[in-house]
């Protein structure tokens, strides 16, 4: 009946769901019930309607009749749900495999990974967020799946949108939480993407990210424990040896590197501050988190502030948040002794949060502090929360441990709480009384006086013990009070609750060593009742006891040592909060909260000795050209990450963001987009969209085969091959050979901004060669280059094979020597020859300089008279504000925003490629569309081609 | 991460239940009984209850306990704040969360469930959205939906989920275009006995309300922005820019929603608005005791103090209260000892003040404790922190709106130790 269930669950369900109300007597489909099984099957997987619908009116029929259907229920999914699955508009499409995947039965596994499979490749960032929300749902209904759901995860995580982000990591959590390898090559993508993130995801990341830096990164504070460490060990050093080890150690101290922050540890730390200002808690607990384990004791100073800010929140907020500000007060107190008072109590305050509070105060207190803490302390003591009383209490005591200046006005505060009217007060006084008087009793027997003193009134039996403890452990402070105690006690034994009773034991047990004169007979009787109460934990303390003090011809040679044992000084107790040591759990978890392990609580590791090779992370894809990309589709749609477009910089650790992973070419990319934006009125373009989108798709996945192919067999060449794979969409490409003159091969170029690995002084040239012939193209190579003087040209690896219909991108780097004149050359193949040629446009001359503002004025000021090009222009109609502006000259230039306090100025930077000379532009509105455009430069022919260029790209 | 979710009335009833995955049995909420049984108030139930299996997390919220079920390992913070998400979305869409309110409209209660958690993963948590999908109920729409058998369910594809700006829906249309934005500022402050601040904080937020038609790019800058310690920001602020400039520049999400919360703190000095003189008293071996409270204002900036109401938690030792007050009604429950009474505007030509006796048990000892007095009060037209809004400007848009600023004071948790 699973099925049924299932069926009348799914809202996508659409023209081919079968009717309910249909009277399933009247068509006669009971005479069809010989059928078996395997036909319904047939039915269902035939091409047909009609037959689809006449078989699921049949299975309706047998299940109304409670048939077991189960075995079919795989072929009606795959025909309600998956029709959906290929719906051309992405949100039915994201809807139905979220249908899919919640159906929680086993049968259907193969068809959910499927269905996964494919939507993990879906164009729409939408779809593929839905297919990482469905991954950890198939792992827990079928964990074997495990093996094909990373690979799925790996692909999801290398998507550069933000929309699947925080859902694709949170699937790694769930399925693959230790295959850290996968988050390498896209951690910094993850950094830089962060802010964009809609607020669960980012939980989410900024967890799994501490995670991964605990792993791969050095511990920044390291300096800082070692010379901790070996001042410790030089304190208790006492003779010469220890002293080499010493030196030994400061040596090593020397020769360590001294600790440098691996960029990316930086771009963690840098990318997360700004989420210390979202209005989500739990956003703010993970960075604070986040900081705490991982930033330079210098910088976790400003989780304070924000956590500080938590505490105006619901109350169940501030539990938690004052719960890890608890467990960090006891590391870095420092950071929150300036918010002291944040951490007052007011009446009106929970009792759980009073508490959690007192204790804040209590590991916030030191020297300097300590006496407006404990005036606070006062007035807490006489609140009317009896709980909150007793803590205080315990505070004081704590403080007084602690801060040895205050002991003694704490204990005389405690005493005079001894004669407080509430019982709990006192009870709780004389526990801490009991400890601190255990630091230094001679100076206090006065104090024990008065102890013994309230033995008659007090009923508290933790209190009641602890005074009989005390007048037994320093009886001799007290010779007279203490027998006369144990003698009152010895009456109301019978009545004690079960501890008092064992103190009384024990009493009787010290005062019999010391004062045996006066207390033999009151010891005996207080040994015989005990001998026959009610708990054996009393009767064997009793016959132990027993056995000890009372010298008997039978009593071993323990008894000689009673007094050594009973009367041996105790270390005082060591008052202790109770969130010390919490930290070893990762700060902000459930399990910290509990201070016990929770399933699936991933360990906090320890930093590694020597930091992991960093070149892991390393993409070969320069994140700015898919910020130029972004600029690109900016001017379309309002569809570019929210926070990032303000920014002045727009630098290569600016977040990158591109709507579609599979983005292969201008083509699939700006498809992705439209449909990306989705508004409501382009639904009918969608459909034509969607086909494109297939075979775009289609032709990425042979590329990637092939690329994967090429890999395998050079491995020199990977990196250069994998920075192809992920062209900007936006950029344009040029025609070199056309597909008819190439008799099929058509071959097309783009400068892919990227810089070329080999040679930094050349241009890398991006070339795409489609074979749309019916035959392998072999051998393409390039012949004959004829270049201008000093002109240099770096060839891509010959192509051996190119598949009929498939195609191929390289990168040859081409040194232009700063002029736009043309490299020709010969392209050639297994059989024939053609003549190209390549002229670059002069803004791809260029490659971004990263300047501040005042470094480009102080640049500016050497670039004056001849060396600066001066226009005036009237902007076009669409460049109606600064985004526009920005975005056409850096798509005219390769050239990096710098940053500018005016709005009214645009200033640009770069410098040429071959021979690195400063290129500056400055672009500077004016009333009425006018502006005007500057060009440094000390090549005039580029500055003013450069000029001309971008005249023209902004009066457009 | 969140498996099922319980809701739970004052009573002790469990009036709701969602689960994500598997169903969770209902008997797993005997924890929380028994963690609401140990606790004294209802405030004091542990927010987070290990169970052998399970892991509760709950929030009480108007009376009503959201019991959240968790398997293993997440962030607690994660689930209350999401939880809170939850109880906001429902006052939203009926305007109250109370258990008839959530009872009245159970099936938008469950649509809005299922949209906001896909597999207990946060899936549509902005009120935006969250309306393309579910229609809000209204009167009419109930009745034409009682007749016609559908659903609150949008008739659109609630493509908001796909925009970059997820905040904020398309095709918003108004007639009247409007901005308006409140200023809110709370004290709170400790006054010991004598009169002295103790401690003095600003917490302060701007709540908007935009009726802006298209996407409006807005602009809001302050005359003196340098007096925000803290900030919080709306997902909508663009964080740079406000580094940079010190401006609030933003894509408003359509209808109410808060911009930014702030904290002015301590360090710079906080204006107190009103004094109180009291004199409460205790005499040994009476059984009277004695009660003075006077109010007055003291830095309002020329503004008048309103709607001021005092509450104070006496003594357990006290039977009853016979006081007198200058102005207004004083009420006190003789169950649970609160002492409320409601001052109104306060005049400074005459000032408001509760005198009168106390009556304590026969025989017993003079009270230890002495009682809080917290004040609530509302100064309209002034910002306390002297926040001024300079500007409010649009970009993006061709119509003209309609901008207006409200500035109001309140007491927070304003308690005067006695």
């Amino acid at each position: 009946m699973s099925a049924s269930s299932a069926f009348s669950d799914d809202k996508a369900g659409s023209a081919s769901e079968p009717e309910y109300g249909h009277d399933p007597a009247s068509g006669g489909i009971f005479s069809s019930d010989y059928k078996r099984h395997d036909d319904l099957k047939e039915m269902l997987d035939s091409n047909k309607d009609s037959l689809k619908l006449e078989a699921m009116k049949r299975i309706v029929a047998m299940i109304a009749r409670g048939k077991n259907t189960s075995d079919l229920f795989p072929a009606v999914v795959k025909n309600v749900a998956c029709k959906n699955i290929e719906d051309p508009n992405q949100l039915i499409r994201a809807s139905a495999l979220r249908v899919l995947s919640s159906i929680r039965v086993t049968i259907i596994v193969p068809i959910m990974m499927l269905a996964i499979k494919e939507a993990a490749s879906d164009m729409s960032p939408y779809v593929r967020k839905t297919a990482a929300h469905a991954i950890p749902k198939l792992h827990s209904l079928d964990p074997e799946q495990k093996d094909q759901l990373i690979e799925v995860i790996e692909k999801l995580l290398a998507d550069k949108t933000t929309l699947v982000a925080g859902s694709v990591v949170m699937a790694f959590e769930e399925v693959c939480p230790d295959r850290i390898d996968l988050i390498h090559k896209n951690y910094r993508k993850l950094c830089n993407l962060l802010i964009d993130v809609e607020e669960w995801g980012q939980v989410v990341i900024i967890n799994m990210l501490t995670r991964y830096a605990r792993t791969q990164f050095l511990n920044p504070n390291i300096n800082e424990s070692l010379l901790e460490d070996s001042s410790e060990k030089a304190f208790y050093a006492s003779d010469d040896e220890e002293d080499e080890d010493k030196k030994a150690e400061a040596a090593a101290l020397v020769k360590r590197k001294p600790y440098v922050m691996d960029p990316d540890h930086r771009l963690l730390l840098r990318n997360t501050k700004p989420l210390l200002q979202s209005r989500n808690a739990a956003v703010v607990m993970a960075v604070a988190q986040l900081y705490f384990h991982l930033a330079p004791k210098a910088e976790v100073g400003i989780i304070a502030k924000a956590l500080v800010r938590l505490m105006r929140s619901h109350s169940e907020v501030q539990y938690v948040v004052l719960q890890n500000v608890a467990t960090m007060t006891i590391k870095r107190r420092g950071m929150f002794e300036p918010y002291l008072k944040s951490f007052y109590i007011r009446s009106t305050d929970p009792t759980q949060i009073k508490i959690l509070k007192l204790e804040v105060l209590t590991n916030l207190a030191n020297e300097t502090n300590i006496s407006t803490i404990l005036r606070e302390f006062q007035t807490y003591i006489k609140s009317m929360d009896k709980d909150f009383v007793a803590a205080s209490i315990q505070a004081i005591g704590r403080c007084a441990t602690n801060i040895g200046e205050v002991r003694d006005t704490c204990l005389n505060g405690l005493v005079q709480l001894l004669s407080n009217r509430d019982e709990l007060v006192v009870a709780e006084s004389v526990v801490v009384i009991k400890k601190l008087l255990q630091m230094q009793p001679e100076q206090h027997s006065d104090i024990i006086k008065h102890m013994a003193k309230l033995i008659d009134n007090i009923q508290v039996p933790m209190a009641r013990a602890s005074i009989l403890w005390l007048i037994g452990e320093y009886c001799e402070h007290v010779p007279k009070i203490a027998p006369d105690v144990l003698r009152k006690m010895a009456k109301t034994f019978t009545n004690e609750e079960d501890i008092v009773k064992l103190q009384i034991i024990n009493l009787a047990a010290k005062l019999y060593l010391t004062n045996s004169k006066q207390t033999k007979l009151l010891t005996q009787y207080v040994l015989n009742l005990a001998k026959y109460d009610q708990n054996y934990d009393i009767r064997d303390r009793a016959r132990f006891i027993r056995q000890l003090i009372v010298p008997t011809d039978k009593s071993g040679a323990l008894s000689k040592y009673a007094k050594k044992l009973f009367l041996a000084l105790k270390p005082a107790p060591v008052l202790e909060s109770p969130f010390k040591d919490r930290d070893h759990f990762q700060l902000g978890s459930l399990s910290h909260l509990l201070n016990a392990k929770a399933g699936g609580y991933q360990e906090l590791p320890e930093w590694p000795e020597s930091a992991p090779d960093p070149s892991v992370r390393n993409v070969e894809i320069p994140d700015w050209s898919k910020c130029t990309s972004r600029k690109d589709r900016k001017e379309k749609k309002l569809d570019k990450p929210f926070y990032s477009d303000s920014e002045g910089d727009s630098g290569p650790t600016e977040s990158a963001d591109s709507e579609s992973d599979s983005g292969s070419g201008s083509e699939s990319a700006s498809a992705s987009d439209e449909s990306g934006s989705g508004s409501e009125s382009e639904e009918s373009g969608e459909e034509t969209e969607s086909e494109k989108e297939e075979e775009d798709e289609e032709k990425e996945k042979k590329r990637k085969k092939r690329l994967d192919k090429t890999k395998a067999k050079k491995p020199a060449e990977e990196s250069a091959e994998r920075c192809t794979i992920a062209p900007s969409g936006s950029i344009k490409m040029y025609e070199l050979l056309h597909r008819i003159t190439g008799e099929g091969l058509a071959v097309e170029y783009c400068f892919s901004r990227q810089p070329f690995s080999p040679d930094p002084n050349m241009v890398a040239v991006q070339i795409q060669f489609t074979n749309n012939t019916n035959s392998e193209t072999k051998n393409l190579h390039i012949e004959e280059p004829r270049l201008q003087s000093g002109m240099r040209i770096r060839e891509f690896a010959e192509i051996e094979v190119l598949a009929a219909g498939e195609s191929v991108t390289v990168v040859m780097g081409i040194d232009f020597c700063d002029s736009t004149q043309a490299a020709n050359f010969q392209l050639c193949t297994h059989t024939r020859k053609f003549f190209v040629s390549i002229q670059p446009p002069v803004g791809e001359l260029m490659t971004p300089v990263f300047l501040t503002e005042n470094d480009f004025k102080k640049e500016q000021g050497k670039l004056m008279g001849m060396n600066e090009i001066s226009e005036k222009l009237t902007l076009g109609e669409k460049c109606v504000n600064e985004h526009v502006i920005v975005e056409r000259v850096t798509a005219t230039a390769n050239l990096s925003r710098v940053p500018c306090g005016s709005d009214k100025e645009c200033r640009f930077a770069g410098k040429t490629v071959s021979s690195g000379c400063l290129v500056l532009v400055t672009v500077t509105t004016k009333e009425g569309g006018r502006a005007q455009l500057t060009v440094n430069c000390e090549k005039m022919v580029i500055g003013t081609m450069l000029v001309k260029d971008i005249m023209q790209a902004l009066s457009q | 991460m969140i498996h099922s979710l319980f809701l739970i009335n004052a009573s002790g009833d469990i009036f709701l239940e969602k689960h994500w995955k598997s169903v969770v049995s209902r008997s797993v909420c005997d924890y929380f009984f028994e963690a609401l049984e140990r606790a004294t108030e209802p405030e004091n139930v542990p927010p987070v209850i290990p169970t052998p299996h399970h892991f509760l997390i709950n929030v009480l919220r108007h009376r009503i306990y959201f019991v959240a079920v968790i398997q293993s390992e997440v962030p607690p913070l994660f689930v209350i704040e999401f939880l809170h998400r939850v109880v906001d979305t429902f006052q939203d869409y009926f305007g109250v969360c109370t258990e008839a309110a959530i009872k009245d409209n159970v099936v938008v209660v469950y649509e809005l469930l299922e949209e906001m958690l896909d597999n207990g993963f946060p899936l549509a948590t902005e009120s935006n959205i969250l309306k393309e999908l579910i229609k809000p109920p209204t009167i009419l729409r109930t009745v034409v939906n009682t007749i016609t058998g559908s659903t609150n369910v949008g008739e659109q594809l609630p493509t908001g989920q796909l925009s970059v700006v997820p905040w904020r829906r398309t095709g918003v249309k108004y007639t009247n275009n409007e901005a308006y934005f409140d200023v809110v500022e709370e004290i709170d402050a400790i006054i010991d006995k004598s009169g002295s601040t103790i401690t003095a904080e600003i917490q302060g937020v701007v709540d908007a309300c935009v009726k802006l038609t298209g996407m409006p790019d807005l602009t809001l800058s302050f005359m003196n922005p340098r007096l925000l310690d803290d900030v919080s920001f709306h997902p909508c602020v663009r964080f740079k820019r406000w580094e940079a400039e010190r401006i609030l520049s933003f894509i408003p999400p359509d209808g109410n929603f808060r911009l930014l919360s702030y904290h002015v703190s301590s360090q710079n000095l906080v204006a107190i608005p009103v004094y109180v003189k009291h004199n409460i008293s205790f005499r040994e071996g009476s059984s009277q005791g004695r009660f003075e409270l006077t109010l007055g204002p003291k830095q309002t900036m020329g503004k008048a103090v309103e709607s001021v109401l005092v509450s104070s938690q006496l003594p357990r030792g006290v039977l009853n209260a016979n006081l007198n007050p200058s102005q207004g009604t004083y009420t006190f429950d003789p169950v649970t000892k609160l002492l409320s009474w409601d001052v109104g505007k306060i005049n400074p030509q005459k000032l408001p003040s509760l005198k009168g006796s106390m009556s304590l048990q026969t025989g017993a000892s003079k009270p230890d404790e002495n009682p809080t007095i917290n004040i609530q009060f509302k100064i309209q037209q002034l910002a306390i922190s002297g926040l001024k809004v300079n500007r409010l400007d649009m970009y993006g848009e061709k119509y003209k709106p309609f901008k207006g600023i409200k500035y109001m004071t309140k007491a927070g948790k304003f308690q005067v130790r006695t």
